[in-house]
């Protein structure tokens, strides 16, 4: 059984770094249909690293959510503004530089507290898993009153991405 | 636990600074959107993690996690919209042609 | 119901044999080789049966829909090719095999060809949870149907990636068509589901298939009012979920030619087929799975009458494709947010009120409250006319 396990885990590693890769493709790449199926792969992966650490129920609505709905949302926002057969122009501005020097900076450091601090894992925690339906009753206990405050608040970014984009009426010429 | 903690956590650390990286570079505001999808997704690994190591009502992180998806897709959502009034307005999506801070 | 013993165990023995091959097999390995060979054979066993299954259900899929549209058309169908046509799809898939792969020049030639093998995946995914009889789900996840739901909605995005790289303008006014309908059809089905999950308590689908077992007094969900409602409404989101008629906006032949593959040929447009196929045949045994009672059913073998009732959904699809004309764009829309949505939160409700009154009184009035908001809907959805469209250049 051990060659399993390290099988899995190697498994997660090429998981994770074939993330980071596809992460790098999704800020780098010029053409940004493309950098946007680099987001869909990126997605999945991590849904794959969520599977790894137990919270299956989380995965799937991870694929359910963002690779269903918000990668097909902006895909089609990308195919609405983007002009067919256009060359690609220039994608990024000139604050690269100074942008990979400012992020070598702060990898460094949150790396250093990462590995500095020890983090206690404790054991009962490692023991307990989590089902869906605990996490139903601690959305419907505990964790009601913000529970309900995302519903509205998913209410309101519906009625208003409907109103923003919405065609003005005078504006027809 | 399958992979140690710390590792994770880089990992998460690398997604995020290269989340942070495509929004302070690219000049596209879909662009720009993707990668703070990235930042969020980096976020949401942190907090599944920390609730299978260390808390000890598991569901906790995970019920954030879920929370973040959802913020997540609304934001893409009105984002978006915005991107396409924009598009109608302007007729541009870059953010540097976009600078007279009003409409 | 009372049955002899010696026919009971008949039927077991019968009911249970790959179950029991495979179990033999794993056996007689175990004792030459090392136990994590083992668990890996048994993926690998499980890994192969599904990756044969889907090409072949889908090849006979072709054949059967061939053949009962020409009867409903008034004519043979296919029966040239060996007896009643039976090697047909095999003469097909040989077709297929050796056509030229035409891509367009301007195509994105990379995600042209990434296209057709992405949109494969999640279709043989799926087949992992579907419960194909008594201990025959190849995995069986404890959040099974939700792993199904997300798992077919990836499909959006290769039907994405074919459009946009084909470079084509059917092929992009098919794949937004595309989205926009699966995104619209997916929220009556998962919403549909909901019922289902509430009564049987649990995600998994060998539990759902679990608690509608009764051998001859059939506690299967189709026969309870909220139950019956969910299934019509899962069945036509599935019928719009798969592109088939009359949903098949997407690919309408009188108006794209052939939407998002228009530009595909030989193999790869045989995977977008399979893949088609293949989502036919697992929405068709997930709504079996979920409504129709999976594997229960007395007599036969469960694996039998597993697939008995998903063959049977799959023939009603393919009478809509022999009778129905298709929706018009707005109609199709209309469809799922306006109808098929409201029925579907007010069936949660009735299925709410079903779970805490004793079923004499459930019926009583859930019965009246699915029928008049059917008839509210059916009215208030009536007289739709879109305004008239000009074509200042045509006059």
């Amino acid at each position: 059984m051990e060659i399993l396990t390290i099988g899995a885990k190697f498994g997660v590693y090429i998981v994770m770094a074939l993330v980071l890769v596809f992460a790098l493709g999704v800020v780098t790449l010029r053409n940004l249909f493309h950098s946007a199926l680099c987001l869909a792969a990126v997605l999945v992966g991590t849904a794959t690293v969520y599977l790894a650490l137990r919270a299956d129920f989380v995965a799937a609505i991870q694929i359910l959510v963002y690779v269903g709905a918000v990668m097909t949302l902006i895909i089609f926002a990308i195919m609405l503004t983007e002009h067919l057969g256009e060359k690609t122009i220039r994608q990024t501005n000139r604050q690269s530089p100074a942008a990979i020097l400012g992020l070598l900076g702060f990898i460094f450091m949150i790396g250093l507290v990462i590995l500095r601090t020890p983090w206690p894992v404790t054991k009962r925690a490692l023991a307990t898993g989590t089902s869906v339906m605990s996490l139903g009753k601690a959305l419907m206990g505990s964790y009601v009153f913000p529970f309900e405050i995302i519903s509205v608040i998913l209410i309101a970014a519906l009625i208003g991405a409907v109103v923003i984009a919405k065609k003005d009426p005078e504006e027809k010429s | 636990m399958i992979v140690p903690l710390p590792h994770i956590l880089i990992f998460s650390l690398l997604l995020f600074a290269i989340g942070i990286y495509g929004a302070l570079v690219r000049r596209n505001i879909i662009g720009i959107l993707i990668s703070i999808e990235l930042m969020l997704n980096a976020a949401n690994i942190n907090l599944i993690a920390f609730s299978k190591t260390t808390s000890l009502a598991p569901e906790t992180g995970q019920i954030f996690a879920l929370f973040v998806i959802a913020i997540a897709a609304m934001s893409a959502a009105v984002g978006l919209a915005i991107v396409l009034a924009l598009f109608r307005v302007r007729k541009t999506v870059y953010t540097d042609e976009v600078n007279l801070l009003k409409w | 119901m009372t049955m002899p013993g010696w026919l009971r165990s008949i039927e077991f023995a019968v009911d249970l044999s790959f179950v029991n091959a495979k179990g033999w097999f794993l056996d007689l390995l175990g004792k030459f080789l090392p136990g994590w060979i083992v668990v890996l054979t048994s993926i690998v066993i499980s890994g192969v049966v599904i990756l044969c299954m889907g090409p072949i259900i889908m090849m006979y899929l072709t054949l059967l829909e061939r053949k009962l549209i020409g009867r409903i058309q008034n004519r043979y169908g296919p029966n040239r090719v060996g007896i009643w046509g039976l090697l047909q799809p095999i003469a097909d898939g040989i077709k297929m095999f050796t056509k030229e792969d035409i891509v367009p020049a301007n195509a994105d030639k990379l995600i042209h060809l990434l296209a057709p093998i992405v949109i494969v995946i999640p279709a043989l995914m799926v087949f992992l949870v579907v419960p194909f009889g008594e201990r025959m789900t190849a995995a069986n996840l404890n959040i099974g149907i939700l792993y199904f739901i997300a798992v077919s909605s990836i499909t959006t995005i290769p039907i994405f990636m074919g459009s946009w790289a084909s470079r084509n303008k059917y092929s992009l006014l098919g794949g937004m068509r595309t989205a926009a309908q699966m995104i619209s059809y997916e929220i009556p089905m998962t919403l549909s589901v909901v019922p289902v999950i509430m009564m049987s308590q649990s995600l998994s689908t060998n539990t759902i298939v679990m608690t509608q077992c009764g051998d001859v007094d059939l506690h299967w969900f189709v026969f309870t009012p909220w139950g019956l409602t969910g299934f019509m409404i899962f069945f036509l989101c599935a019928v719009a979920e798969c592109n088939r008629p009359p949903f098949d906006l997407p690919e309408a032949e009188s108006e794209l030619v052939a939407g998002f593959h228009t530009e595909y040929s030989g193999m790869k447009f045989a995977l977008f087929y399979m893949a088609e196929y293949m989502n036919a045949f697992t929405l068709c045994g997930i709504a079996t799975t979920l409504f129709l009672g999976g594997w229960q059913g007395p007599f036969l073998p469960s694996w039998l009458w597993f697939f008995g009732k998903t063959f049977l959904l799959i023939c009603v699809m393919i009478w809509f494709r022999g009778t129905f004309p298709r929706f018009r764009v707005d109609q199709l829309m209309g469809f799922a947010w306006k109808f098929l949505l409201p029925l579907t939160l007010i069936n949660i409700l009735v299925a709410g009120l079903w779970q805490f009154v004793p079923e004499r009184t459930a019926w009583l009035y859930s019965v009246p409250i699915l029928i008049v908001s059917l008839w509210t809907l059916v009215k208030l959805n009536r007289h739709f006319v879109p305004e008239k469209r000009a074509y200042p250049l045509a006059d």
